[in-house]
């Protein structure tokens, strides 16, 4: 089980490394919560189908967290809660109609419904604060008020419990019937109808699903940064979770995270030492995991483990 | 007698120019093991594909026991008890052999918690039976892309046994089958046709399979039902002779 001890190592080094290096908490806060969006993507992917449009769920739970802590002053874990319940709501009422499609459709559909959020956001700046988005005050958390950094050290510590659990559920649903009929869609809906499994319903489950984890990735990140913009509804940032999970690999949850973290602090060195070109930077090396490691970068570790224990076989 | 199981009133299909369904009138009574044969055309699998909800017909009735079954979905019929596998085997390529049985058997059940693993939702034992029956066992743990043509028929079938449907229709579960293998898949699957007491249709080319396995026998020839009765007599029938047997 090398997948096992990849997810030991990371959860080590995003519950210490932040104490001893502070400036690292949100970079990490971040990645977590991008690698949570990234784990709905995934759920998309199982089932053969690639969303350019999900950033909306992100943004969309990050409004809700902001409107719910301006006029409510609600708690932190009720405004996650309220976030992700949000993302969900929309999510499965775009998903009934969006569960019809498959392919390039269904992956241009989500970037169209992303867009007409992203449009509203920036057009009716009087509610939504338009392009500079709307402030999220740091609300107190389950009961207590913290100053910055130990508001920041708690929402590290729920991310990383959140994201072991996410991605634990993730993986049984996977391996559920549901799970697998949802990757059934991707070789034959045909014959998931003549099994009397409707394909949609079953899709429509996946999607909602997808919706809630972006959403819940995106809540945290709202209260971390105390800021949402439309632009983490953009496009681009659509395309930057599908990226994430070709990066990390697709077929195990631990990949969505394994990606953020990697893709975070690539962007971040990048930016630094080759100002304006980071995408440069990133896409070369998407270039080479897509040519090197076509199941990603937990496909690289795993194989790794793979001829480690062959060796020691022999 | 009791009421048919499958029943047709008047079905009318045409694709462009083609007429695919001419009134057809049918029945079919339970417990009988229906061959259907007629060449390539002849409206064999839009029949089919009527019955089962995949195609909706222009004119005309569908009923499963008793119920109007026109025009639902291939899903709710399938839900009703009619099952059915393909000329070409449908099968989720990506899963093992036995995660292919156990889905179909999940689906009969309705256990849809996302976090109860899909081998606790079904009856195991009764997935195994029906991979033995159809002398899959030993390829239970392959990937259902691995296995070869005739194998996969195996699977496609197997799949639409484990559904426990009360009739059962086959679209040429032997094509593909290696000619020495032919028979003792039809006896196996014959076998377990009366085992669970399930009607069935097939549709057939080879004519040594049809007397040996039909109780009854239907020729198509251009959309509409030519000859009917005892195999032995339909293969008589001056009409079948010369527009299906090509003699």
């Amino acid at each position: 089980m090398r997948t096992r001890g990849l997810t030991v190592l990371l959860v080590a080094a995003g519950a210490t490394l932040p104490i001893f290096i502070p400036w690292l908490k949100t970079p990490v806060i971040l990645a977590i919560n991008n690698g949570l969006a990234v784990l709905g993507v995934l759920v998309l992917i199982r089932a053969g189908q690639v969303s350019f449009g999900h950033a909306m769920y992100v943004c969309a739970s990050g409004y809700a967290v902001a409107y719910a802590g301006r006029f409510f002053h609600l708690d932190g874990v009720v405004l996650i809660l309220a976030g992700t319940l949000a993302s969900i709501v929309l999510g499965a009422l775009i998903g009934l109609f969006i569960v019809r499609y498959r392919a390039i459709f269904f992956g241009m559909l989500n970037v169209a419904f992303s867009m007409v959020l992203y449009s509203i956001l920036v057009k009716f700046s009087t509610y939504t604060g338009g392009s500079d988005g709307m402030r999220v005050d740091r609300p107190p958390f389950a009961g207590f008020t913290f100053e910055r950094s130990g508001f920041e050290t708690t929402l590290l510590y729920v991310s990383i419990c959140i994201a072991v659990l996410a991605a634990l559920i993730v993986q049984r649903y996977f391996a559920s019937a549901s799970g697998q009929a949802l990757a059934a869609i991707k070789t034959n809906e045909t014959r998931l109808e003549y099994l009397g499994i409707s394909a949609r319903r079953v899709f429509w489950g996946g999607y909602v699903a997808s919706a809630a984890l972006c959403g819940l990735g995106g809540s945290i990140a709202a209260l971390a940064q105390g800021l949402v913009t439309p632009e983490t509804g953009y496009w681009v940032r659509s395309g930057e979770l599908v990226f994430i999970a070709i990066l990390g690999g697709s077929s195990q949850a631990i990949g969505a995270f394994l990606g953020a973290v990697v893709f975070e602090f690539v962007r971040l060195y990048a930016a630094a030492y080759v100002t304006g070109a980071w995408q440069l930077v990133l896409g070369t090396a998407l270039i080479v995991i897509i040519f090197a490691a076509p199941s990603g970068l937990v496909g690289l570790v795993t194989r790794f483990g793979r001829g480690r224990a062959g060796g020691h076989a022999s | 007698m009791s009421a048919p199981l499958l029943k047709t009133v008047d079905i009318c299909l045409a694709f462009g120019g083609v007429i695919a369904a001419d009134q057809i009138d049918f029945e079919l009574a339970e417990g009988e093991r229906l061959a259907v044969i007629g060449q390539n055309g002849a409206g064999k699998t839009t029949f089919l594909n009527i019955c089962t909800g995949y195609l909706s017909a222009t004119r005309g009735k569908v009923f499963f026991d008793g119920e109007d079954i026109t025009g639902l979905p291939p899903r709710t019929i399938t839900r009703k008890g009619i099952a059915r596998s393909f000329q070409i085997p449908q099968i989720f390529t990506e899963h093992t052999v036995r995660e292919c049985m156990q889905l179909a058997a999940s689906a009969v059940q309705h256990r849809w918690n996302p976090l109860r693993p899909l081998c606790k939702s079904v009856n195991l034992d009764e997935v195994e039976h029906t991979l033995e029956l159809v002398n899959l066992a030993s390829r239970a743990n392959d990937q259902a892309c691995m296995l070869p043509e005739g194998q996969r028929k195996l699977l496609d079938v197997a799949m639409a046994l484990v559904l426990n449907p009360r009739l059962l229709i086959m679209d040429e579960p032997t094509s593909g089958v290696c000619s020495d293998e032919k028979h003792g898949l039809m006896d196996t699957l014959m076998r377990a046709l009366s085992e669970r007491r399930v009607t069935s249709m097939f549709v057939e080319h080879d004519i040594d399979i049809v007397t040996r396995y039909a109780t009854r026998l239907t020729a198509w020839v251009g959309g509409k039902i030519a000859a009917d009765g005892p195999p032995a007599e339909v293969l008589k029938d001056p009409i079948v002779v010369k527009n299906v047997m090509g003699g």
